[in-house]
């Protein structure tokens, strides 16, 4: 990004209240190394954004420096308006993590193992104050703990240690809360119910959030925006339905979910594939590859089909759907994931058929 | 480099196991933690400086000193029973380790116990014991006397001094072959049993192989104590290094052939403790492969259970048995004349205020160390840590004759002072060990909630590091405290004229035959060692039942 653009940027701010974040030019190295380069993320008041990428993609440490646990090599970070890091210009400015306003949730929650859970909650909050003991215990119904305030925390279970952690970062009223892999913890049957309290607990609060993770399902389902991260940088932001339907390059495609990509010959709104004639999301024109999910093949029932082009040749059954892997007759092989029903065996001569539209994207190599 | 004993250093996992922890990269450390640092390291430097200046600034005559054939001979003494002990040692401990961990031996947790209890008796105090039971004027003679038979075979010189350290040291073997063993995947086992191999070509094939590094560290441990010891060669008259730069220090007053002998002690020493660092190296033999491991069958020892019993009963009533029983005994025997007590109080008040001040002293020092090595994770902190770890390869003596030395130039000759800094340096490793451990069991995280949360880093120290850390600092204050409170060679030389301390009635008396004034402080020594250790043994039992 250029200077300009970066200008640009601050300028808007300034003239819009309502971003809760906003990070420009963010660059930090270790040991000569790039770990996040050329940053920008703007997020709104009241928004979940998740931030998403592999493991190593510099997710965490982007969240360190929002949080002040790092200091950045260049760019700037303001937080509800105020500046809290600034390494572009000479006026260097970095404020210390307790002066910013943030509450974070750590991968392994953090508590503070020698006090209860309600002084743990109340641990942010100015001493003295006379709401005190009110704001810990309004903080503990919001996270439906209100019984355990003198439990200690090793007395608790992951997902409820979780809720602490959550009711600790709540109950200063930070401007936003930063969630570090906040799910990676907990067994793979209390993640999906636990996912679904953490938002709304994050909902009632009327809270900002950044949730880091490296689970696209986790962040597509729970957050309003998401950001694709690799290798430092950010190369995409927008919904959950954008990334999935309209990623921008065939990378965030494969990562945000299962995708296969067939080489195509694209005139305009269509192209043509071993599957047949595709319509394009996106007009295009020559090679092409284009992608296709799993579950945009779909199989015309046998009594229905005229004319089979394909053979099943192995099956994953999941329960509530499965994938087949087709041999097509014209000789690759594409996936396809349909309903559990129909008694689909290996072997059976196949019709397929497109849903939707797919994705034209520059041919490989 | 130098290396400290295996100790149980168990990542912290309060809550679970950490997930993938995120490499934390800290500014340099601010001037207030390695300032103070820094000058821990400089004082745990000066002994050694001190040698080596002595050593470059002698002349002709220092070197021609050292060389001679009287050189020779105390080297090879000291290497000889190095080497004996810690063949000793192996040959008596193996078989205790694996008897008290693998079988089912009757009562085998207590004797795992007592059989690691020899590990608190001082060892001046172990020999004191010895020479109180078969020296002249002992218990052993006493019993003899009416038959008519007035000599016994003499205590003094090699085979006493080897009994002695034996008898004292084996712990350290038994412990590591001890925490190896329970280490060890009995899958293998297993496994090697259902290729074919009957019950001892297991033992030899895979079991024993598994032990080796575990051997060899035990055994260099014990060889390195033998090597430092200074009481139990010096009370039993044996010409090994630390009592021959005593004698040369006390008879000639000669500080520049003992400082020689000194400087060949630190090299051997230190020679030896990188070979240790090496063997413990590559002693990853652990499981591979994941899930719990499961407890080993213990081996049914059959007919064998009354040798076996007899064995481990030999081993404790030598070792811990025989100068219980043997001071005890000559305790009584003061109390009945009515000196048993003279002195004591007075003597254990000045060994309780050296080890009070030490431990204070020792602990505040080692703090910036512990925080450069824990907190701040470069090239600084791994100097400052190793370089304080250095007392663990200056054998007591040692330290002692640099800072007669150095003290002699200085206002603070013959005072407490110089005796208190004597002993920081020479305990710090402990006291910065247990600093730094307590402090890598409190994640960096929790210090980064508090921040978080709107508390300034002094606060975040004061509201979250030090309850979190402070428990572990105070144990390891404690454990400095006592090691003081036993230490010999130091106070022997260091301590003002007068100031007796149980360390030094111990000594005079155990000189002068008079057994029965030396029993109530070697009994007190020993009930105030054993604390420490039988809050060890509770916790290491614990762990296992975990």
């Amino acid at each position: 990004m250029t200077l300009t653009a970066f200008s640009a940027g601050a300028e808007r701010s300034r003239d819009n209240p309502a971003l809760a974040l906003e990070i420009a030019g963010l660059g930090k190295c270790f040991a000569a190394m790039p770990v996040v380069h050329d940053l920008a993320i703007q997020v709104r008041t009241g928004e979940l954004m998740a931030l998403l990428g592999p493991s190593g993609c510099g997710k965490t440490t982007t969240l360190r420096l929002i949080a002040g646990f790092e200091e950045p090599d260049t760019g700037t970070i303001r937080i509800g308006g105020r500046t809290v890091a600034d390494a572009a210009g000479q006026s260097r400015k970095v404020e210390p993590p307790e002066r910013r306003r943030v509450g974070m949730v750590f991968q392994d929650y953090a508590l503070f193992p020698h006090l209860s859970v309600a002084r743990n909650v109340a641990f942010g909050l100015p001493r003295g104050e006379r709401d005190r003991d009110a704001r810990v215990a309004a903080a503990l119904a919001a996270v439906g703990l209100s019984g355990m305030a003198q439990r200690m925390p090793d007395q608790l279970s992951g997902g409820q240690q979780q809720r602490v952690a959550l009711a600790r970062a709540l109950a200063p009223n930070p401007d936003l809360i930063l969630l570090d892999e906040p799910f990676s913890n907990l067994d793979a049957e209390l993640r999906v119910s636990v996912r679904e309290e953490v938002r709304e607990i994050l909902r009632a609060a009327g809270a900002t959030a950044v949730l880091v993770t490296h689970d696209q399902e986790e962040a597509l389902s729970l957050a309003d925006r998401v950001a694709v991260m690799f290798d430092g940088e950010i190369v995409q932001t927008g919904s959950p339905e954008e990334l999935y339907h309209r990623p921008a390059t065939r990378e965030v495609g494969a990562f945000v979910g299962d995708a296969q990509f067939l080489p195509a010959e694209a005139s305009g709104r269509r192209a043509s594939c071993e599957l047949g004639d595709v319509p394009l999301a996106v007009p295009a024109t020559g090679a092409v590859d284009i992608m296709l999910r799993p579950e945009q093949i779909r199989l015309i029932p046998a009594t229905e089909a005229s004319e089979p082009n394909a053979t099943v040749q192995s099956r994953l059954f999941f329960g509530h759907d499965q994938v087949l892997t087709l041999a097509l007759d014209s000789g690759g092989t594409v996936r396809a994931r349909v309903g559990a029903y129909g008694g689909i065996r290996p072997g059976d001569r196949v019709q397929t058929a497109i849903r939707g539209a797919a994705l034209a994207f520059p041919r490989a190599g | 480099m130098v290396t400290l004993p295996p100790r149980a250093a168990r990542p912290f996992s309060f809550f679970r196991a950490h997930a993938p922890v995120h490499v934390s990269h800290r500014p340099a450390p601010p001037a207030i933690v390695w300032m103070p640092a820094a000058l821990a390291a400089l004082l745990a430097l000066l002994p050694l400086a001190y040698l080596v200046m002595r050593a470059a600034n002698a002349g002709a005559g220092f070197w021609s000193h050292l060389l001679r054939a009287k050189t020779l001979e105390i080297v090879v003494n000291s290497l000889v029973l190095a080497g004996a002990v810690s063949l000793a040692t192996v040959v008596i401990a193996v078989p205790l380790a694996w008897l008290t961990t693998r079988t089912d031996l009757p009562g085998r947790r207590a004797w795992a116990t007592l059989g690691a209890l020899p590990l608190v008796i001082p060892s001046y105090v172990g020999a004191l014991a010895l020479v109180a039971a078969l020296g002249p004027k002992g218990t052993l003679q006493g019993w003899l006397e009416p038959l008519g038979i007035e000599r016994l075979p003499s205590i003094y010189g090699f085979w006493g001094s080897w009994l002695a350290l034996t008898l004292f040291s084996y712990p350290y073997v038994l412990l590591s072959v001890r925490a190896a063993l329970r280490g060890l995947d009995p899958g293998m086992e297993e496994a090697a049993r259902s290729l074919g191999h009957g019950p001892w070509r297991t033992f030899l094939a895979t079991t024993l192989p598994q032990l080796r590094p575990a051997i060899a560290a035990g055994a260099l441990l014990s060889a390195l104590y033998t090597l430092g010891d200074f009481g139990v060669v010096a009370l039993l008259r044996y010409d090994a290094f630390t009592r021959a730069m005593y004698v040369q220090y006390r008879s000639a007053l000669d500080r520049s052939s003992a400082a020689g002998l000194a400087l060949l002690l630190v090299a051997i020493t230190l020679g030896l403790l990188v070979v240790e660092s090496r063997v413990r190296g590559n002693d990853i033999l652990h499981r591979l492969g994941s899930g719990a491991a499961r407890k080993a069958r213990p081996v049914p020892l059959g007919r064998w259970k009354i040798p076996a019993t007899v064995f481990c009963a030999t081993i404790v009533l030598l070792a811990l048995g025989i100068p219980v029983l043997v001071l005890g005994g000559w305790f009584i025997r003061a109390l009945r004349q009515g000196a048993a007590l003279d002195g004591l109080t007075g003597a254990a008040f000045h060994s309780l205020t050296i080890g009070l001040w030490t431990a204070l002293a020792a602990t505040l020092l080692a703090l910036p160390v512990a925080i450069l090595a824990a907190r701040f994770p470069g090239p600084l902190g791994a100097i400052a840590e190793r370089v304080a770890y250095l007392g663990y390869a200056l054998p007591g003596i040692v330290v002692a004759l640099a800072f007669v030395s150095i003290g002699v130039r200085t206002p603070f000759h013959q005072t407490l002072a110089l005796l208190v800094l004597a002993c920081v340096v020479r305990f710090l490793p402990e006291a910065v060990g247990a600093n730094r451990l307590s402090l890598l069991q409190v994640s960096p995280r929790m210090e980064e909630a508090a921040r978080g949360l709107g508390e300034t880093a002094a606060g975040a120290a004061r509201r979250v590091l030090m309850p979190l850390a402070g428990p572990g600092m105070l144990a390891g204050a404690a454990l400095v405290l006592l090691t003081t409170m036993k230490e010999l060679p130091v106070t022997l030389l260091l301590a003002p004229t007068g100031y007796d301390t149980l360390a030094i009635e111990i000594w005079t008396a155990a000189n002068d035959a008079a057994y029965g004034r030396a029993a109530a402080p070697a009994l007190l020594l020993i009930l105030l060692s054993a604390i420490p250790t039988l809050l060890l043994v509770a916790r290491d039992r614990e762990q296992v039942a975990r």
